[in-house]
């Protein structure tokens, strides 16, 4: 009945442990296409976090009336609509950011994140456990987007958020916020995490050693 | 005149604004299923058949359907198309197995893919009437397959090289990704040109 440590557990393993693009390599299409200013990557983040979020708690409500065959349309179902929604809102409130990020806005319905977390999560537990989780992962998926939105911005266009950082004498590498630049970001992103999983893995192992 | 847009069409959708390299699109069948040549390239041709399949279903939308609900543009692209997609894969199984057995276990996999549901929008924000969306699909899905079948190739090379472990797996990919992306960034010049 403890039910509030692990609600915690849940909303903090998307964070960083099963972090959905670092460590799951889900949600790769709008991780890459959107991340080429800081501002965009946050915009996305927060999108597809209010979709994650809504879609889960429709979905863990829902999970006793939703039969088990049409279960998937019915998940693409929800999450289509709540897309639909943010799309509007983003359209309404900030004009400028939705023009930028365009079709993508739309093409969170197929992010296998979103629908991963039903199958896998929200369709199996209970209301509160699935929002947090879905919390949890949304906000690893924007804190992702943010890395790479905040590498490319600075690389490619030597500011962050729109403020320049190094002055005139810096000379941007154009092709950061080029394509390319997305598909390098991520791959050096991913080497170091890597890196820092195995280093741990190994400190591990000694640590059990001496004992 | 007719004939060179569709052209431009067609060229600008295969490799300038290649769909996986460029636009990011359909980019987890692409790390996924790019470990071997053949089954790549199949990947690839399954996907030009579910995107002009997408680009029929999505114009008769636009068509009759759309301007009464422009609300429920994304919710009816992708249960039509997906129904559509498994109504011919059943024809096409009871008509020709050899063909099944060659596209078989990607189509479903590939109906909800992103390159599907961004061609359809792409096609739609663009305005394109039957043909020029058909072209675009053709196109489309055409660069989606050499984006598929060079990244398998490289693949498959790599793997009698020495890689140290750290970078094996999706790191190398994406670099590899990288530079065929900066590669295709070398045909952006073809339309200044022309």
């Amino acid at each position: 009945m403890n039910d509030k440590p692990r609600s915690t557990e849940e909303f903090l393993k998307g964070l960083w442990n099963e972090n959905p693009v670092f460590v799951a390599v889900l949600g790769m299409c709008p991780a890459l296409a959107v991340t080429n200013s800081a501002i965009n990557a946050l915009a996305m983040g927060l999108a597809t976090t209010f979709v994650l979020v809504f879609s889960s708690l429709l979905v863990s409500l829902f999970r006793n009336i939703i039969p088990k065959q049409v279960r998937i349309t019915a998940f693409i179902i929800i999450i289509a609509t709540f897309v639909t929604v943010v799309d509007f809102l983003l359209a309404a409130i900030t004009p400028v950011i939705h023009k930028e990020l365009g079709a993508f806005i739309a093409l969170i319905v197929v992010n296998c994140l979103i629908l991963g977390r039903q199958e896998a999560f929200a369709s199996k537990n209970k209301v509160g456990l699935a929002l947090a989780d879905g919390l949890g992962m949304s906000l690893g998926f924007t804190f992702a987007l943010l890395c790479i939105g905040v590498i490319r911005e600075v690389l490619g266009n030597g500011s962050l958020f729109n403020i320049s950082l190094f002055g005139d004498n810096f000379e941007p590498w154009v092709i950061m916020i080029l394509p390319p630049g997305g598909f390098f970001a991520l791959g050096f992103l991913l080497l170091f995490f890597n890196w820092f999983i195995q280093r741990r893995k190994k400190q591990n192992e000694t640590k059990t050693q001496e004992i | 005149m007719e004939n060179e847009n569709l052209i431009w069409i067609f060229i600008s959708a295969l490799l300038v604004n290649n769909f996986t390299l460029s636009y990011f699109l359909g980019l987890c069948p692409f790390l996924g299923v790019s470990a071997r040549l053949e089954t790549a390239f199949r990947l690839g041709l399954a996907n030009i058949f579910v995107m002009i399949i997408t680009a029929i279903c999505s114009y008769a939308l636009n068509t009759w359907v759309l301007p009464y609900a422009p609300y429920l543009r994304l919710i009816s692209f992708i249960i039509v198309i997906a129904s559509a997609v498994q109504f011919v894969e059943m024809a096409v199984k009871k008509l020709s197995p050899e063909l099944f057995r060659a596209l078989g276990i990607f189509l479903p996999l590939i109906t909800t893919n992103c390159a599907i549901l961004g061609l359809a929008l792409f096609a739609t924000n663009k305005g394109y009437g039957f043909v020029e969306g058909l072209v675009y699909a053709l196109g489309a899905g055409g660069g989606v397959t050499l984006a598929l079948v060079l990244l398998a190739g490289i693949r498959e090379e790599t793997r009698i090289l020495n890689i140290p472990k750290l970078i094996e797996g999706t790191a190398l990919n994406l670099i590899i990704a990288g530079i065929l992306s900066m590669a295709f960034m070398g045909f952006a010049g073809l339309f200044s040109a022309g």
